[in-house]
């Protein structure tokens, strides 16, 4: 499995991951080396076999629709970068969109 | 009294608090003690706690655990000043069995890694030699139990990260049975893998510890109702049926000194009265670290999405909020994260989902039912741990291929959801040799049992030779 340069950028901004280009170079030989190792998986015709998504056989977990006390907001924001009032406060959402586009 | 914290085992701890042979101070002064002395040459801990309103006996915990108040990295510089606001469900149960908290330990970062030399805050070092990695990711825990810094610990295991640093350690290590012990408030890596679990000196340290922190959580809709934890004491083995899957115990890269040690553990089981028998994994083995390799960085991609540098953690500013969130991941990951978010987000991308992670998850079917079927002919498989004992700090870091290889013994077991014990069966060249003991899901009491005799059985000396 051939990993270039174009797939290493195009994960790492689905991954919104800003690398150097070092961490890009090193990237490129490692995905490669390790997507096929772990391609293995293909060897195997499964086609028959259902996936498993969770080691139990639990499903619908279900507690009753009740309202509780939720953490208080001083709390909610005790690690925050910056707060403005009761918000978390962020630089503008459309500049990079713009300009990578 | 003089405290020796390097042989004190919990449980003699707990019966000296209740016998008020000691105080709780007196306890947390003698490990502090140990921790005054060895912890800087060892780097278990990340974070101490000076004082506790509890006064049982001394634990460490893993710093992905959430502890209200007491800073939580998970070995991330992203995460370094993070307190967090509200307790793990098990930290709330240590400190609702009066357990008194020392202190945080290291970890690979987000305990990825088979080494911890991936923390953040530089490797943890083996006590038996500290040129060599405790293994990983929970090496803090591990050599902290081993070197005397704590009673006992807390680990997390996700592909081998409790079993594997207590082989290198020489502890006995608990990776428990997915969905018996609340993953509410632990610092999420690989969510169907995830299991928080003991690190002890002994199987009935082990047993206790693990009686305290599991058991159905509200906060956990993936706990379920556990059976009652049972101490073990019986000397042997009568009525167990022993199986020795071929693959996990010939598979390529185990050392010839961890073949034999565990060879005459499983020799024992025999003298013991169990009856030993042969079974096969064909496929778990071979192919299981590609499937946990494709599974785990793709549920840590979706994980890890979290550390955006808005609502807490590190932030590195930026004009626009996208500049923003791709900065303060690059500048606050360590290679090792950024290396598994690359390599899942790609495996759950357009075009490469089915392939990769679609057919990871009917190889983990695949996996499951192999187990299953060995389980019907026996109570107990039994393994190396690791196919090596601990290697030096630096041998594989620039290889993680070879760091991942580490884990190929472990990870079988855990893709199924089963439970493993470690415990310490021998040296290898002046090294501990970890066997690990897997059973059906649910079977903690059974591996407990089998995990005690042979405990009685072999005599492992857990203080390393050089603190003797």
């Amino acid at each position: 499995m051939a990993i270039t340069r174009e797939d290493v950028l195009h994960v790492a901004a689905l991954a919104q991951l800003e690398l150097s280009e070092q961490e890009i170079a090193r990237l490129t030989e490692q995905l490669g080396d390790i997507l096929e190792a772990v391609g293995k998986v293909s060897e195997l015709d499964l086609s028959d076999v259902p996936p498993t998504s969770h080691p139990l056989s639990v499903v619908n977990v279900f507690r009753p629709d009740e309202p509780r006390p939720c953490l208080p907001l001083e709390d909610v924001f005790a690690n925050a970068p910056e707060r403005d009032g009761d918000h978390f406060r962020v630089p503008p959402t459309g500049v990079a969109e713009e300009s990578s586009a | 009294m003089t405290l020796d914290t390097l042989r004190l085992t919990a449980e003699e701890a707990k019966g000296l608090l209740e016998r008020r042979e000691v105080s709780g101070a007196e306890l947390r002064a003698a490990y502090r003690e140990a921790i005054d002395t060895r912890n800087e040459e060892l780097n278990c801990f990340l974070t101490l706690v000076d004082a506790d309103e509890n006064d049982g006996v001394p634990i460490a915990l893993k710093d992905v655990i959430s502890t209200k108040g007491v800073r939580t990295t998970a070995g991330s510089k992203i995460l370094d000043e993070y307190v967090p606001v509200f307790d793990s469900t098990v930290a709330d149960r240590c400190k609702a069995a009066g357990l008194q908290l020392l202190g945080k330990t290291n970890t690979d970062e987000f305990a990825m890694g088979s080494s911890t030399e991936n923390s953040a805050y530089g490797p943890t070092r083996n006590p038996w030699d500290p040129e060599r990695v405790p293994g990983g990711s929970g090496g803090g825990s591990a050599a902290a139990v081993s070197a005397g810094l704590a009673a006992w610990a807390l680990g997390s295991d996700t592909g081998g990260s409790i079993k594997q640093p207590s082989a290198l350690c020489g502890n006995v290590g608990l990776r428990p049975t997915y969905g018996t012990v609340s993953r509410y408030g632990i610092v999420a890596f690989a969510s169907s893998l995830d299991q928080v679990g003991p690190v002890t000196k002994t199987v009935r340290d082990n047993a206790l510890l693990y009686g305290i922190i599991s058991g159905r959580d509200d906060r956990d809709s993936t706990t379920v109702e556990v059976p009652a934890v049972e101490l073990p004491e019986a000397e042997d083995l009568k009525g167990l049926r022993v199986g020795v899957p071929r693959e996990l115990n010939q598979a390529e890269g185990i050392e010839p000194g961890v073949a034999e040690s565990v060879r005459r553990a499983i020799d024992l089981c025999a003298e013991l009265g169990a009856q030993v028998g042969e079974c096969e994994l064909p496929r778990s083995v071979e192919y299981g670290l590609a499937c946990y390799y494709l599974i785990a960085p793709a549920e840590a991609s979706s994980n890890l999405a979290r550390y955006d540098g808005v609502r807490y953690g590190l932030r590195v500013p930026a004009d626009s909020y996208h500049e923003l969130v791709a900065r303060t991941r690059d500048a606050g990951f360590g290679d090792e994260p950024k290396r598994r978010i690359m390599l899942g987000t790609y495996a759950l991308s357009a075009g490469y989902y089915e392939a990769y992670y679609g057919q990871a998850q009917k190889v983990r079917t695949v996996i499951a039912r192999e187990f299953e079927s060995a389980f019907e002919s026996f109570d107990v498989l039994m393994s190396p741990t690791s196919p090596t004992v601990a290697f030096k700090i630096g041998e594989k870091s620039g290889n993680p291929l070879a760091m991942y290889l580490t884990d190929v013994l472990t990870i079988p077991p855990n893709m199924a959801g089963l439970p493993g014990l470690s415990i310490p069966c021998g040296l290898s060249e002046g090294l501990p040799v970890g066997l690990q003991l897997i059973g059906p899901q649910f079977s903690e009491n059974t591996l407990f049992r089998a995990g005690h005799a042979l405990e009685r059985a072999i005599g492992f000396d857990t203080v390393p030779e050089r603190l003797r």
